[in-house]
């Protein structure tokens, strides 16, 4: 099992960096928050992995509040980018 | 009967964690952004869903409401985040409008009065 997990968050991981290489690249602000968007999606998936790990769902209302903030501060961020970038 | 659940739990769990790198990988080589707010929305709501669907098997369903809350949470809030960032990008012109096929987004925006004054807080410098 515990290769199971391994590759599962090799996997994760992966695509945490690949996030990170369109975070850095994306030529608009709004690809960065597309980016970050998709980056607390990646840390909601590896907190459950890690629940499902050591099977304690002690953890389980943080899966909750990261999903809630990743949520609110995108749609915040891209709110904030259509106003300000259409004055430039 | 440990077994067959531990397989389970194992094979969702590699699905969900392969189908979160696809996304992410579309994330990285998509053309332009509306084709990378698909990639990096759906798949990866996909991937979270059969995480968690594999955390909550490898739970034995003890603690699933929140599991269930989370991956409704997920499905409800992708649509919309991608939607939002879509209309952002629609008016500050990142979206080229002339390779639009259907813009329907256009006379609405004109209804709304087009509601862009100066933003409220203080301008970047």
């Amino acid at each position: 099992m515990t290769a199971v997990f391994a590759v599962a968050l090799g996997m994760l991981c992966l695509a945490a960096l690949l996030t990170l290489v369109r975070l850095l690249r994306g030529p608009g602000t709004l690809d960065r928050v597309a980016a970050l968007d998709v980056l607390v999606i990646l840390i909601v998936a590896a907190t459950a992995i890690y629940v499902a790990i050591y099977r304690d769902g002690s953890n389980l209302p943080l899966l909750l509040a990261v999903a809630l903030v990743g949520f609110v501060g995108s749609a915040t961020a891209a709110r904030l980018v259509e106003r300000w970038e259409r004055h430039r | 009967m440990s077994g067959i659940l531990d397989v389970v739990s194992a094979v969702l769990l590699l699905a969900g964690a392969t189908s979160c790198l696809l996304g992410a990988l579309g994330l990285l080589r998509l053309p332009d952004l509306p084709a990378r707010l698909q990639a990096g929305t759906k798949p990866q709501t996909l991937g979270v869903l059969l995480i968690l669907l594999g955390t909550a098997v490898r739970l034995e369903f003890a603690s699933a409401s929140t599991l269930i809350l989370v991956v409704l949470f997920q499905m409800l809030t992708s649509p919309v985040i991608s939607q939002i960032i879509g209309r952002s990008a629609y008016s500050t012109g990142t979206l080229r409008r002339d390779e639009l096929v259907v813009d329907e987004l256009a006379e609405r925006m004109r209804e709304d009065g087009d509601e862009s004054g100066p933003p409220a807080g203080p301008r970047p410098s």
